[in-house]
């Protein structure tokens, strides 16, 4: 990929950077990012984890109470927002309702002074860059969300700026809209190889588009890996339980040899990676629902669940199990020809891989 | 003023509740000019009245002028029943079918037996109204703020350099055209002559020019004595009994000049249409009844409208200050002094108001 | 069945709907309906119809009507109409005793002294011929003017009060005149009501928008504090807030007093800011300030503050952020606040008349009084049919201009 982050120390640097608004709770803690230049980072997080501050305090418009932000190795703590040269792509998109396409993109070129010419020259590239060309004497309101996003993407980007910010660009379209948003972006960020710094509560969204996605909770990134790595390696029960679907099975960690540790769960034991997990406590063993069989030939774990509930959802099917003390335990089977009716109360076999479980805190 | 309006208005409610089964007991409204003038005709009047007949009486204050009274009669809802207007309201009102007829003949005897027509002074007695008092005009000052030649006359209202300070005058024609003529040489007795012709009525706008930006306006009878007291003006034009009762009461330092008083009848008249006419004329016989007339004068220094009444007026109701030297009819007082010539104004006034105003406005 | 026998029946049963709907709405807004129309388009066509329609003289005396329309001004008038005037005006009294009163106060407004020359003519026995019976009674009937008078307010309509509004005349034969010097003010008034208007509509912009934005801005609690204070001369009647003003500007009052006893000034040196014109601009600014503050309120809390926070990212300085988003966002609040504290400025007089002194003379302060004092209702009604039609046009011209309904934000 041409917009692989760049190995250097970090275009964009949080150095244990603190935030609080009321002087007790911290929002923001004792927090530690670098952001490689060209690379497309995600903060993910529920609402109040600290990745909109975090954003903000980075876009000048919230300050650190303590700690230092680098921006390409300047010291920008005291630098206002309209002299940080970033670029901004808000949540409903912030277009200037009084003005028109045109002048709206035109508005950053102005306030830089550039001549009447090359002002007329770059908005006419920027509607090109977003396909909206012919719109420039539109106001924002007629036009629809999708190209709304657009002309706040061409805004934020016209003035060539070193970082795109990006708050929940794609909050307010609907789902189909999203999808192929998300494509665009992804495309434009490869084409221009510019950074860029995206906060979302979705994880799909995320894991779609990012190089590497933090996710916050608490104030705290809980995990900061590429989407591969979050989905498949979670370091924590939170990060795991946040991102896609999972199933957790509570149980006391034995025994841990050789990495990994032997569960005891209500209704048997087994084994399973010990990620974050001590002897002797209390832990939850991650598993995603796809990776768990049915009725499998052979396994490393093999339990016999009870159906509770079975969902058809079309291309798959989700069966409800009761398994090892847990009753929300989903197992998804493709929906095939030929396949087993699965009916509630019946008894249905179930193994996974030991590397598929992972022990995490509990 | 507001106590005793709220008084008789609490009197007027508990009757109206206590009384409802006695058939005859009935309410009246009793409009009339507010502060120390309508609270001697509650005291000398109303009370008594109410006190007689079981019956109730609403008070409450206007400014004067027949626009409401106009209102009521052609709309046919009249509320109010009796109404206390100057002498030329109530023949020009008459004059308007605004009025019920009064025959006076069937008025009270006085006191000591002189028939009704007899007993009232001259003017006192017009084709819908029968006057209650007369007052007169003056001019007022505040002699704290004078230290050494006190005003005598009225030249010295317009004499803003001996006796420097602001004007209160009312805002309004009548009076004021006279005391400019009077101040500018014209005697009394030539006033109306005077002011009948356009050079007259040039002359008199030329004498209140020279005085017209140190003029506060004034519209309501109890203003002049907060003008005074307040030192927002150190001479005003002013009914007399509104000077008197401050001065004597509360020993405020207000002086009357008796020169170029200009006297005026208060008048009760009968709404037109009222549907308490019988209640309404029986409050107008008994208050124009010597005694009552007499009464009056113990609250306010203004002259009853019946010789009758004249031998039993006495004392100011502190028990010690003779009323009688503060009346407008004392002969001490009459020296200049003039009668306002109602048929005068009914022909001129809309005319010489008009220019008035305009003057005011300019 | 037929399909279209269906369509037509589906298309019956939706009217019949649709028909309840309507009527259930109409029940619905029908006594505000009736309210409006009682309370606003009554009176206001009233109101315009007595500027210029009165039938008093052409009901009571037809036939004057008709001989004064043929009369051609000359003297000595015609034996005819002298009989059609003594007959009906004698018979107009016959009929109310009040009418040749109310018709010779109409006459004396045209031409003063009038009234005292027609009454006797209702009182007296007159008999033919009767130009010379009049003559001999007062000799101002040998003489057009008063006659040209009675011409002037005979027909039922006439555009003399609105002519009178604009400080010129309408003579008998039509022409128009300049009012007397001394008398023409409401050209003046109309003017100094616009510039007053004017400056206190500018005053409350420039106090309310920062109060505005406060309100809008500042935390929760430090705002509906602010709120109560802004709310708070609502509830207050506007006398007392107007009185209370005499108590703070006069010569002795509360500020001059505190200037004195603070040695800022000497106490032959107070300062006038009472009955002039200083007076007026304050107590009417601080009256009408809510009227300004509640819209521009209103629609800065609609402005996100991503649209600043935009402006600054994409490189506004705060002050070209301010002035080239936020505030162009704030003018339908800035414009409805104009708009409505400069009409209501145009229509006040109590708060004028009782602080600004002869400056304080505004031109609804000549409405009140023609209908208080000379209850000219006609000529009152006339100017305010003029002051209605000033600021209808003055919205309109505003609506082109600024263009209120077609400023709409998502």
């Amino acid at each position: 990929m041409a917009t692989s982050p760049s190995a250097d120390a970090g275009f964009v640097r949080f150095d244990a950077v603190e935030k609080t608004y009321d002087g007790i709770n911290l929002v923001v803690k004792s927090l530690d990012l670098s952001i490689g230049r060209g690379e497309f980072l995600t903060m993910l997080g529920p609402s109040g984890s600290g990745k909109t501050t975090t954003l903000m305090m980075l876009a000048g418009f919230e300050s650190a109470t303590s700690g230092e932000i680098y921006l390409d190795d300047d010291r920008i703590n005291n630098i206002p927002p309209h002299k940080r040269g970033l670029g901004m792509v808000f949540q409903n998109y912030a277009l200037f309702p009084h003005m028109s396409i045109a002048e709206n993109i035109a508005f950053p070129l102005q306030v830089r002074h550039l001549g009447k010419a090359e002002i007329a020259e770059r908005v006419r590239k920027a509607l090109d860059m977003v396909q909206m060309s012919g719109l420039d004497a539109r106001k924002p309101a007629q036009l629809s969300g999708g190209q709304q996003q657009r002309i706040a993407l061409a805004r934020a980007l016209v003035f060539e700026p070193k970082l795109l910010l990006m708050d929940e660009p794609l909050g307010a379209l609907d789902k189909q809209l999203r999808e192929h948003m998300q494509y665009e972006i992804k495309h434009l960020h490869e084409r221009l190889g510019i950074t860029i710094v995206y906060v979302t509560h979705d994880q799909t969204e995320a894991l779609t588009m990012s190089d590497r996605i933090a996710v916050f909770n608490d104030g705290i990134i809980q995990q900061l890996a590429s989407p591969a790595d979050l989905y498949e390696k979670p370091d924590n029960s939170f990060v795991a339980q946040f991102i896609g679907e999972n199933n957790r099975i509570s149980g006391r960690v034995t025994s841990i040899t050789n990495g990994k540790a032997r569960i005891e769960a209500q209704g048997g034991s087994f084994d399973a990676l010990a990620v974050k997990c001590l002897a002797g406590q209390v832990t939850s063993v991650s598993i995603r629902p796809e990776r768990v069989a049915i009725e499998p030939a052979q396994a490393d774990i093999l339990f016999d669940a009870r159906i509770e509930e079975v969902v058809y959802l079309g291309d798959h099917i989700r069966i409800r199990v009761s398994v090892l003390g847990s009753d929300e335990f989903i197992v998804k089977t493709p929906n095939r020809n030929n396949q087993r009716a699965f009916n509630a109360g019946e008894t249905l076999r179930i193994g996974w891989a030991v590397e598929d479980g992972r022990a995490l805190d509990a | 003023m507001k106590m005793t309006k709220t008084l008789s208005v609490l009197l007027g409610a508990a009757a109206a509740i206590g009384l409802t089964a006695a058939a005859h007991a009935g309410q009246i409204t009793v409009i009339s000019w507010g502060g120390a003038y309508t609270n001697s005709q509650v005291k000398a009047y109303q009370e008594p009245w109410m006190k007689k007949t079981g019956h109730t009486i609403v008070s409450a204050d206007y400014n004067g002028g027949l626009a409401e009274i106009k209102a009521q009669v052609q709309s046919g809802n009249v509320t109010w029943d009796v109404v206390d207007v100057e002498t030329s309201e109530a023949i020009s009102g008459c004059n308007d079918g605004l009025f019920e007829k009064i025959d006076a003949s069937k008025l009270p005897k006085g006191d000591n037996g002189a028939g009704p027509l007899e007993d009232f002074v001259s003017g006192a007695i017009t084709d819908c109204a029968i006057a209650n008092i007369a007052y007169a005009n003056v001019i007022g000052y505040d002699s704290s703020k004078f230290t050494g030649d006190k005003p005598t006359k009225v030249a010295d209202f317009f004499d803003l350099k001996k006796f420097p300070g602001k004007r209160g005058l009312k805002k309004e024609s009548k009076v004021n055209l006279e005391f400019a003529l009077m101040a500018d040489g014209v005697a009394a007795g030539d006033v109306y002559k005077v002011l009948a012709t356009k050079e007259g009525v040039d002359r008199a706008f030329k004498k209140l020019e020279t005085i017209k930006s140190s003029v506060v306006w004034w519209e309501a009878g109890a203003q002049p004595p907060q003008l005074l007291a307040s030192g927002e003006v150190t001479m005003t034009t002013a009914y007399n009994g509104r000077l008197f009762t401050p001065a004597v009461k509360e020993n405020k330092p207000f002086v009357i000049i008796w020169d170029g008083q200009q006297q005026v009848f208060d008048n009760w008249a009968i709404v037109k249409g009222t549907k308490n006419k019988d209640l309404a004329l029986d409050f107008v016989a008994f208050s124009t009844s010597t005694k009552p007339l007499a009464d009056q004068a113990t609250y306010i220094s203004y002259g009853p409208a019946r010789k009758s009444s004249a031998p039993f007026v006495g004392k100011f109701e502190d028990g010690k200050t003779d009323m009688a030297p503060h009346m407008p009819t004392n002969p001490d007082n009459m020296k200049n002094a003039l009668v306002q010539d109602v048929k005068f104004w009914a022909d001129k006034y809309d005319e010489l108001n008009e220019r008035f105003v305009a003057w005011i406005g300019k | 069945m037929s399909l279209a026998m269906d369509r037509e029946a589906l298309t019956a049963r939706l009217v019949k709907a649709e028909r309840r709907g309507k009527i259930r709405a109409f029940l619905l807004v029908a006594p505000l309906l009736a309210f409006v129309v009682l309370s606003f388009v009554i009176p206001i066509v009233n109101l315009v119809t007595q500027a210029f329609y009165g039938d008093l003289v052409s009901s009571t005396m037809p036939k004057i009507t008709v001989e004064l329309a043929k009369w051609n001004g000359k003297m000595p008038a015609p034996e005819s109409l002298c009989e059609a005037f003594v007959t009906e005006y004698k018979a107009a009294k016959a009929k109310d005793p009040a009418l040749p009163t109310r018709i010779a106060t109409l006459v004396n407004r045209e031409f003063s002294g009038s009234l005292s020359k027609m009454r006797p003519v209702a009182n007296n026995e007159l008999s033919a011929p009767y130009c010379d019976a009049l003559a001999e009674l007062n000799e101002e009937w040998t003489k057009p003017e008063i006659w040209n008078a009675l011409k002037l307010v005979s027909p039922s309509v006439s555009p003399r009060f609105f002519i009178q509004s604009v400080d010129y005349r309408l003579n008998a034969d039509g022409s128009i005149r300049h009012e007397n010097e001394e008398n023409s003010i409401h050209l003046a008034l109309f003017g100094r009501t616009l510039m007053v208007a004017a400056a206190v509509t500018l005053f409350c912009a420039l106090l309310g928008f920062p109060i505005g934005f406060l309100l809008a801005h500042l935390p929760t609690r430090a705002s509906n504090l602010l709120m109560i204070i802004v709310l708070l001369p609502f509830w207050t009647s506007l006398l007392v807030r107007t009185t209370a003003w005499i108590a703070l500007l006069q010569q002795n009052g509360v500020i001059n007093d505190t200037l004195v006893a603070l040695g800022l000034i000497s106490d032959d040196q107070r300062p006038v800011m009472m009955y002039n014109m200083f007076a007026t601009l304050v107590a009417m600014t601080h009256v009408l300030l809510p009227f300004m503050i509640l819209p521009l309120y209103s629609v800065m809390t609609g402005i996100k503050p991503n649209f600043v926070r935009a402006a600054r990212s994409l490189g506004a300085t705060p002050l070209t952020a301010f002035w080239r988003v936020y505030f162009p966002l704030t003018i339908p609040g800035l414009s409805a606040g104009c708009l409505l504290v400069f009409i209501l400025a145009i229509g006040y007089y109590i708060t004028p008349a009782l602080v600004g002194g002869q400056s304080g003379q505004l031109i609804s302060n000549i409405i009140a009084f023609h209908m208080q004092k000379t209850l000219n209702w006609p000529l009152a009604s006339a100017i305010g049919t003029l002051l209605l039609a000033g600021v209808l046009l003055l919205y309109w011209l505003y609506n082109r201009l600024v263009g209120v309904d077609k400023m709409k934000f998502a």
